[in-house]
C-alpha cells in the first residue's frame, strides 16, 4: 500500500541497465526467418526474425546495412549477428543488427543471383542487345591486369592467329574495391577515344571473391552502355560472372576470347588457296569450252567444204522447182477435164439438139414464140424453125383439146 | 591490278564475288579474263598482308588532356 511508485521511463531504464548488463545479449547470433522486412527512406532496415514459435523485432542501421552484398527477403531464412537492447520509448527490447548471413549459401552467391534476376528484368542480357563481333578487328582493346598470366596469354594467342590486329592494352585492377570502377572507366574511356573496335575484358582463375569485380553492377552497367562490342572472359569454363550475361560474347577463359576476338590466319590463307584453286578452275573451264566451240566449227562442212553448201542448196532448188511443174501439170489437167465435162453439159441444153430430133419451134410474125393455141387464129402467119432451117405457114383452123 | 586498297575484310568478299561470278561462265572471255586477273591480285594482297604482319602491342595511358597515349608494352610479370 504504502510502496513508492516508479515511473514508466525508471521502470524501462532499470529493465534496459539488466538487459545490457548480460554478455550474452551483447553479441548474438540468431538464427530464423526474415519477415516483415522494410527499409526507410533513412536507410535503416526494420524487420521481424520469427521461428514458428516466436518472433524478435530487428533494426539494421544504415551503416551496416549498406554493407549487405545481397537484398534480404521476406522468408528467407537467415543468421543474424548483433545485440539486443531496449528501446525505452516502446518498454520494447529489439536486436540491433551488425549482419546478416543468408542461410545454406555463401552470402556472395545470393548476391549474384540477386543481381542476375534484376539485370535480366531490365532487359541487359537480351540477346537483341548484343553487338556482332568485327569479322577481322583493327584494334582489339584489352581490360585487365598488365600483370599475371591472362593478358599474355591474349596477346600471344591473338598474335599467332591475327597479327594484323593491334592490341591495346587498358590496365585495370582486377580484385579488390577499386577493381569495379577501374573496369567500368577502361571501359567509357575505350568507347569515348574509340581506341579499338573491339573489347576484351576479364582475368584469370580465382576464387568467388577474386572474380568478384566481375559480378559488379556498374560493370555489368558499363558493358551493357558500351557502344563497342565486349567480350567477357573471366575466370576458367565454368565460372560465369554477371559481366558474361551482359557481354556481346562470353569466353570460357582468356585465352577463348583471343580465339573468339580474331580469325585463325591459317583458316584464312586456306581460304585464299580455296579462291586461287577455283578460279583457276573456273577461267580453265571457260577456256577449254571456248576451244570446244572453235572445234566444233572447225569440223562443219560448211567451214570445211564451203561449194558443198552450195551445191546441196542448188540441189534443193531443183528439186524445189520439179515440185513445181508436177503441180502446175495437175492443175492444168484437172482444169481441162472440168472445161470438157461443162461443155458436154451445156451441149445436151441446147434447143438446137432439140429440134434435131423433129421437133419445130413455131414463132408468129413479131416473132413470139407459139406456146399455146390462144395465141393463134385462123389465117395466122406462122414460121416454123426446125433444127435445118425454116418454113413460112398459114394457119387454116385452130381447135383446141378441151380440158380435162 | 588492285587500283584502290581495300581492307582485308573488303578484299575477301570481293574475291568471293569473283570467283562466284567466274564460276557461273557467263562472262565473255575478256571479262572473264579481266576477272581473273583482278582475283588473282587480290589473293596475292591478302596474303602479303598476313607474310608481312607483325603483332603490335601498346599499353594506353591518360595523357594531361585525358587523351589516350601510347607506350611500349613490357612484360610486367
Amino acid at each position: 500500500m504504502d510502496r513508492q511508485s516508479i515511473s514508466v521511463t525508471e521502470l524501462n531504464n532499470i529493465i534496459k541497465g539488466l538487459l545490457e548488463q548480460e554478455p550474452i545479449l551483447s553479441n548474438v547470433c540468431v538464427r530464423g526467418e526474415l519477415s516483415n522486412y522494410k527499409i526507410y527512406p533513412s536507410g535503416h532496415h526494420y524487420f521481424t526474425l520469427k521461428d514458428s514459435e516466436s518472433s524478435l523485432r530487428c533494426v539494421m542501421f544504415k551503416s551496416s546495412a549498406s554493407k549487405l552484398r545481397f537484398r534480404p527477403e521476406n522468408g528467407m531464412g537467415v543468421t543474424v549477428y548483433g545485440r539486443v537492447a531496449v528501446y525505452p520509448r516502446d518498454g520494447a527490447y529489439q536486436l540491433y543488427c551488425s549482419a546478416i548471413m543468408p542461410e545454406g549459401t555463401g552470402d556472395l552467391q545470393v548476391a549474384f543471383e540477386q543481381l542476375k534476376a534484376q539485370l535480366a528484368s531490365e532487359g541487359l542480357f537480351e540477346s537483341s542487345h548484343k553487338k556482332a563481333l568485327p569479322q577481322f578487328p583493327n584494334r582489339i582493346a584489352i581490360i585487365t591486369s598488365s600483370a599475371g598470366a591472362a593478358v599474355h596469354d591474349m596477346i600471344r594467342i591473338l598474335g599467332h592467329r591475327w597479327p594484323m590486329a593491334q592490341v591495346v592494352l587498358l590496365p585495370v585492377r582486377v580484385q579488390g574495391v577499386e577493381a569495379p570502377p577501374e573496369i567500368v572507366g577502361a571501359i567509357r574511356y575505350a568507347n569515348e577515344f574509340n581506341v579499338a573496335d573491339l573489347i576484351i575484358t576479364g582475368r584469370g582463375g580465382g576464387s568467388i571473391e577474386d572474380l568478384w569485380a566481375f559480378n559488379d553492377e556498374r560493370v555489368a552497367r558499363a558493358i551493357y552502355e558500351s557502344r563497342l562490342p565486349v567480350i567477357s572472359a573471366v575466370g576458367h569454363e565454368p565460372d560465369v560472372t554477371i559481366a558474361d550475361y551482359v557481354a556481346d560474347r562470353r569466353a570460357s577463359t582468356p585465352s577463348n576470347a583471343a580465339e573468339i576476338a580474331v580469325p585463325d590466319q591459317r583458316d584464312i590463307r586456306d581460304a585464299l588457296d580455296s579462291y586461287s584453286i577455283r578460279a583457276d578452275q573456273a577461267i580453265r573451264k571457260k577456256l577449254l569450252s571456248l576451244s570446244e566451240r572453235l572445234e566444233s566449227y572447225k569440223n562443219k562442212r560448211v567451214i570445211t567444204d564451203p561449194s558443198a553448201h552450195i551445191d546441196n542448196r542448188r540441189i534443193e532448188l531443183d528439186h524445189a522447182r520439179d515440185r513445181l511443174t508436177a503441180a502446175e501439170e495437175r492443175n492444168l489437167s484437172r482444169c481441162r477435164q472440168s472445161f470438157v465435162a461443162l461443155t458436154a453439159a451445156l451441149d445436151a441444153m441446147s434447143p438446137l439438139r432439140v429440134l434435131s430430133r423433129g421437133y419445130a419451134i413455131a414463132e408468129k410474125e413479131d416473132g413470139s414464140t407459139v406456146k399455146s393455141v390462144d395465141m393463134l387464129s385462123a389465117g395466122d402467119s406462122l414460121r416454123l424453125q426446125l433444127w435445118d432451117g425454116s418454113a413460112q405457114c398459114r394457119v387454116s383452123s385452130v381447135s383446141k383439146r378441151p380440158e380435162k | 591490278m588492285a587500283v584502290k586498297k581495300l581492307s582485308f575484310e573488303q578484299s575477301l568478299s570481293r574475291l568471293d564475288e569473283i570467283v562466284r561470278h567466274l564460276e557461273k561462265g557467263d562472262l565473255p572471255l575478256s571479262e572473264s579474263l579481266a576477272l581473273y586477273e583482278e582475283g588473282t591480285g587480290l589473293i596475292k594482297q591478302c596474303s602479303n598482308m598476313l607474310d608481312e604482319a607483325e603483332q603490335k602491342v601498346v599499353k594506353l595511358k591518360k595523357g594531361p588532356d585525358r587523351e589516350p597515349i601510347e607506350f611500349p608494352f613490357e612484360d610486367e610479370t
